[in-house]
């Protein structure tokens, strides 16, 4: 199997699905001649041309409307946002009209819309940069996010949502584009909504998804070498929709959940988790369910503490260790 | 503002005569008068609605469209297989004109299951993609850059067509209306941007919101696009000035803006508890007397023989019995279920496809 990155990974499944479906276009700030302000469409625009990989003006609002007109229309645009923190002047585009105008056509419409970009912190951009909106645009119904954390994740989930027939939030990372793995050849394409153990164990769960998945891994790596404690890593991949199955049957497997989450912590993704394994498993808990989040302020600039603000396998590992 | 709006001239008195555009001069008198027979089932259906809303049969919120018939009919008349159109809130009026039935939007006014949208969207959220009607959208301006996609899609598809995209009077100070003309204009996506001006947005005038007060069609200079104003009660005119634009969009791809005057009898909506502070009442009885465009086009069509007041009483008492039975439809019909506030939610899930059966979907206990 090739290794490549997360970001050829990401280019792979768009050129492979422009190619595919001549109603595919790509569209967003800097997509086309720049080839992508993280390189993510690099050499797409000369393969493809204008018609399908288009360069608009800073127009969030604007051109996220076209591209759910376009989509109503039938075609399948995927847009990008040059950061998920754009999407702030673009959300009545995307709740109000993407995620709510099949319903509220008593479904004569839908929305064949995927919107992506990274969604991220700790990068030193401030707060206005970094946000992570998975968990508010999970909270519409008529949405769907997945936040791939693997170059094979990215990849197969990447094309799932081109192909899906509702509108698909796909949050990638700028510090997972260089990061680097095996990503199966051909056709790979992964179901919305199936999670995946990225690592098995029998001591503790560690939930987690995007980057925080290498963080809890880092973390599972040292629990397992430091203080023999057996983690097993579970990727949630999608958050909506959401497979309760794989995490439930971990956490009845284990005992035990710390969830490690780059949302902040109020009405986190985290907090659904907890909701629904105290709702569902609760009899199979033996320690309270913990989590760990970034930390509650705005995104800090100032690069060392901004690296502590979010999850850290230290962190993770003080929770397992307090609940264990 | 209104009131120099007020003293415009009347129709008919226009230095030019549309009657003799080339997409007038050949109509048959059965296509004016269904002109009329639809301006006045547009009166008559949401005069029906008030009274169900006055009865307390209805929820949220109701705005009514009277007045400004002329301004559906005369430009959506106009649409060919490949022309689309896109409105806002104040839908009832386009919604008949392109062939939904009065029963259907009637049951969706009470939110009935038998409703356009199953009683999921109500009075703003009218939607017929069948007929290329694409709603019907609450939020101001929010219907623009959906627009502007439609037209895009058709240019990226090939069709000869342009998209009849309705926005209010304010819904120019909209960032996003703003944005989609710059990008319908600098990409040549053939779109029709329609500003129905009855005057007032909400309960602030057009004096008070508009820096120019004068014209709000000449914002479109600043993103080289052609504009144009029109007398909305004139329905010639605005058949001739639409379909200008229309062939604009169809034969060059270029976009249009176009302010259509106009005016509306009742508040922003009937739960407007100002609707009689924010202007005179002698205001609205001057358009009513005036300026009202079913008026004005039965006395067109008197003065042309097509019709007289005979023919024009059967097509009312038409539009009055069909709204009358729009509403008994409506009022007999069930509402929905509530297992059914899951549907219409996900397509994948409502057709059953593997992708909708992977992972849960809702969230509920």
């Amino acid at each position: 199997m090739p290794v490549i990155t997360y970001r050829q990974a990401l280019n792979d499944a768009l050129a492979e699905e422009l190619e595919r479906d001549e109603s595919v276009f790509l569209m967003g700030e800097e997509v086309a001649e720049y080839n992508g302000a993280y390189k993510i469409t690099e050499g797409l625009w000369k393969r493809f041309g204008d018609k399908r990989v288009i360069d608009t003006p800073i127009s969030e609002a604007g051109f996220i409307g076209l591209g759910v007109g376009a989509a109503m229309m039938g075609l399948r645009p995927v847009m990008e946002l040059m950061f998920w923190s754009f999407a702030y002047v673009a959300y009545d585009q995307i709740i109000n009209n993407a995620g709510c105008v099949r319903y509220m056509s008593g479904g004569l419409i839908n929305c064949p819309l995927v919107i992506r970009g990274p969604a991220n912190g700790g990068t030193n951009v401030g707060a206005t940069h970094s946000h992570t909106p998975e968990n508010f645009l999970a909270n519409t119904p008529g949405l769907k996010v997945v936040c791939p954390a693997t170059p094979a994740d990215a990849k197969g989930l990447m094309k799932a949502a081109i192909r899906d027939n509702d509108p698909v939030c796909v949050m990638e990372n700028t510090l997972l584009y260089g990061e680097q793995g095996e990503v199966p050849e051909g056709d790979y394409v992964i179901p919305i909504g199936v999670a995946d153990i990225k690592r098995e164990g029998t001591d503790v769960s560690l939930i987690a998804h995007g980057r925080a998945v290498l963080t809890a891994l880092a973390a599972a790596h040292r629990l397992h070498e430091e203080f023999n404690i057996s983690a097993e890593v579970v990727d949630l991949r999608s958050i909506r929709p959401l497979d309760e199955e794989t995490i439930l049957d971990s956490v009845r497997k284990t005992h035990r959940a710390v969830l490690v989450d780059e949302n902040k912590p109020f009405c986190g993704v985290s907090s659904q988790i907890a909701t629904m394994i105290q709702e569902k498993a609760f009899d199979d808990l033996d320690a309270p369910v913990q989590r760990v989040c970034s930390l509650d302020a705005p995104a800090i600039y100032s690069p060392p503490v901004e690296e502590l603000q979010l999850p850290t396998p230290d962190r993770v590992i003080q929770k397992v260790l307090a609940v264990s | 503002m209104s009131v120099a709006r007020a003293e415009k001239p009347k129709t008919g008195s226009s230095p030019v005569d549309y009657a003799k555009a080339p997409i007038n001069a050949d109509l048959k008198p059965e296509q004016k008068l269904r002109f009329l027979a639809d301006m006045l089932r547009i009166r008559r259906f949401e005069q029906a609605s008030l009274k169900l809303y006055q009865q307390g049969k209805m929820g949220g919120f109701l705005h009514l469209y009277i007045g400004q018939e002329s301004v559906a009919v005369g430009t959506l008349a106009l649409m060919g297989e490949n022309d689309h159109a896109i409105t806002a809130y104040r839908d009832h009026g386009h919604a008949l004109v392109v062939g939904m039935s009065m029963n259907e939007c009637m049951a969706e006014l009470l939110g009935k299951a038998t409703g356009c949208s199953k009683g999921k969207g109500g009075s703003m959220h009218f939607f017929a993609p069948d007929k290329n009607f694409w709603g019907g959208h609450g939020i101001v301006a929010g219907q623009t850059p959906l627009g502007l996609g439609i037209a895009f899609a058709l240019k990226y598809k090939g069709l000869k067509g342009c998209c009849l995209t309705y926005l209010g009077d304010g819904a120019v100070n909209q960032g996003v209306f703003h944005e989609s003309l710059n990008i319908a204009a600098l990409w040549d996506v053939p779109v029709v941007f329609i500003i129905e001006n009855n005057q007032y947005s909400m309960g602030t005038s057009l004096a008070r919101s508009s820096a120019i007060k004068s014209c709000l069609a000449e914002r479109a200079t600043g993103y080289d696009m052609d504009w144009d104003i029109v007398n909305g009660e004139n329905l010639y005119e605005v058949r001739a000035k639409t379909w200008e634009a229309m062939q604009r969009a169809h034969e060059k791809n270029r976009p249009t803006l176009l302010e259509i005057d106009t005016y509306r009898y009742y508040g922003h909506s009937v739960a407007d508890a100002n609707a009689k502070k924010y202007r005179k009442p002698e205001e609205i009885e001057f358009y009513k007397q005036n300026h009202d465009p079913i008026t004005l086009w039965e006395n067109r069509l008197k003065e042309e023989g097509i019709a007289d007041d005979e023919v024009i009483k059967k097509l009312d008492d038409a539009a009055k019995k069909e709204a009358a039975a729009s509403v008994q439809f409506a009022e007999d019909s069930p509402f929905p279920e509530l297992e059914s506030i899951f549907d219409d939610i996900y397509y994948e899930v409502d057709m059953g496809t593997e992708s909708g059966q992977t992972g849960r979907h809702f969230f509920n206990d």
